[in-house]
């Protein structure tokens, strides 16, 4: 009853949809991003994201317009930085923090209209009807484009030096997987806030892997996490009037907990 | 029958020539070790025969095989140590580089990945994680995904490294099986051993120079006899 209460209601059953649909995404992509050791990168792409908005909102211009082409240019440039042997990371987390300086900036500068907190830790509010058609949009394209790679994916995933000898471009998929990543934070941080959007990608796979042990398996545990919590978390953060990012976020690790004792105790027998 | 040939070729990385003008030809049926020391020019050369890098001066023909022919078992280290994934699901990205459906793949596929599985001892493994698996039996399963890639020319990156004696010489021994069914064996070496019993040609990389003789011939030459003697074959 309480799920009929909430499809009642539009721009709740408009979140919901749209919630559904970027969980499902970004827990596939995660998959990929954390076996590449590339965790840190999302993290720092939804700050970028972030920078991104606040300028936006600074200067009144369509966030998706702004933040899309920033955080996926900002994608490429982390990947190049992750690729160096060291200072990687140190500059990974050098970026993160400008852009969400910068971010900070601009939205005192906005004044009142902008919500520091909605940006920040998102707002099912925030989710209007063409952000709603835009999202679901983009999160299909996404989730049709990492199945149709899904092998090529797999496979310069786990060795890439053994997929580029056999013909496949292995740049090529690096560079669709930071570009639907940088698609799929920008999308999803409207919703979950710029500070827990990453956990999204992240969580579920981390989940997965302790529990199972073939990457078709992890996949689609992943994918089934990641929506499950996702709808946990949405209905608690109705019942209880609780801030819907941080829920969604606290049902993933619970979930994680649950994985990790499980993976513990399967190790044991 | 000539599977790859090169011409007076020069091979390096972006104007840095690492070995100037050498000719080598690949026969069918043929099993070569590829030695030399660390820095000698052997991954330079490997990478240039799998088309990574382009010689800087020539060209491979390669007769018969397609581009993307040859069934190439990487250095170990390279693999991520906590990789979900399956055995079959790993044989079966060998084929990729011919696969065509979208989703999944052909039954045909999965056929013959289950019967190189079993050429290589490793049958009813198919549903195991690789992850899981020993180190000797990881090197199978990757040479089992060489395989799945092509029939014709095996390309193998130092395969024994690693491991332990006993297992090393068993990888050595299926090598060398596939080899005697017609398999040709290109394979990058540090190991005395395969070159001195089951290589018919070696290709001696050393700084800025390249030998290509029959194993006979090879430990006749100064640098045959120095790589005996360093291994510790020195009987003279």
């Amino acid at each position: 009853m309480i799920i009929a209460e909430i499809l009642s209601y539009g721009f709740l059953a408009r979140a919901l949809a749209v919630g559904f649909l970027i969980s499902l995404t970004a827990s596939l992509l995660g998959v990929s991003l954390v076996l590449r050791r590339y965790s840190m990168i999302g993290d720092g792409l939804s700050h970028v994201g972030f920078g991104a908005l606040g300028i936006a909102a600074v200067l009144s211009i369509s966030p998706m317009a702004v933040t899309i082409p920033v955080v996926v240019a900002a994608a490429f440039l982390l990947l190049r930085m992750s690729e160096r042997d060291t200072g990687g990371d140190s500059a990974i987390a050098l970026i993160s923090s400008s852009a969400l300086a910068i971010g900070v900036i601009a939205v005192s500068l906005g004044g009142v209209n902008t919500d520091l907190n909605a940006f920040l830790f998102g707002s099912i509010l925030s989710v209007s009807r063409s952000d709603a058609i835009i999202s679901a949009i983009a999160a299909s394209v996404t989730l049709a484009a990492y199945l149709v790679f899904y092998h090529q994916i797999y496979a310069s995933t786990f060795d890439p030096a053994f997929a580029r000898a056999t013909g496949i471009r292995c740049e090529r998929y690096t560079s669709l997987l930071a570009v639907l990543s940088a698609v799929m934070i920008v999308v999803g941080m409207r919703m979950l806030g710029s500070l827990l959007i990453s956990s999204l990608m992240i969580f579920p796979a981390m989940a997965a892997m302790r529990v199972a042990r073939t990457y078709f398996s992890v996949s689609i545990i992943a994918a089934a996490e990641s929506v499950i919590a996702f709808i946990i978390g949405f209905i608690a953060s109705y019942a209880f009037s609780l801030p819907t990012g941080a829920s969604i976020v606290v049902t993933h690790m619970a979930f994680f907990c649950i994985a990790y004792a499980a993976g513990r105790i399967r190790s044991r027998l | 029958m000539t599977l790859m040939q090169g011409r007076d070729i020069t091979i390096g990385y972006e104007g840095d020539v690492v070995i100037p003008d050498f000719t080598f030809t690949v026969e069918q049926g043929d099993y070569i070790c590829i030695v030399g020391e660390n820095g000698s020019g052997k991954s330079t050369f490997v990478k240039t025969i799998l088309g990574l890098i382009e010689p800087l001066k020539g060209r491979i023909a390669y007769n018969g095989l397609r581009g993307n022919e040859i069934g190439y078992l990487p250095q170990r280290p390279l693999i991520q140590r906590d990789f979900p994934s399956s055995v079959m699901e790993v044989v079966l990205s060998g084929c990729l580089n011919r696969h065509r459906g979208m989703f999944r793949y052909a039954p045909h596929e999965k056929e013959k990945a289950l019967s190189v599985l079993k050429r290589l001892g490793m049958d009813g493994r198919a549903g195991d994680s690789y992850q899981e698996l020993s180190g000797g039996q990881q090197q199978r399963v990757l040479l089992a995904r060489a395989l799945m890639a092509t029939e014709k020319l095996l390309l193998l990156d130092e395969p024994a490294a690693g491991l332990d004696p006993r297992t090393s010489s068993q990888m050595y021994g299926i090598v060398s099986s596939l080899n005697s069914q017609g398999i040709t064996i290109l394979m990058v070496t540090h190991d005395i051993h395969p070159v001195l019993n089951d290589a018919k040609t070696v290709f001696h990389f050393s700084h800025r120079s390249f030998y290509q003789g029959s194993k006979d011939d090879y430990f006749h030459t100064e640098m045959g006899r120095v790589f005996l003697k360093e291994a510790g074959h020195d009987h003279s």
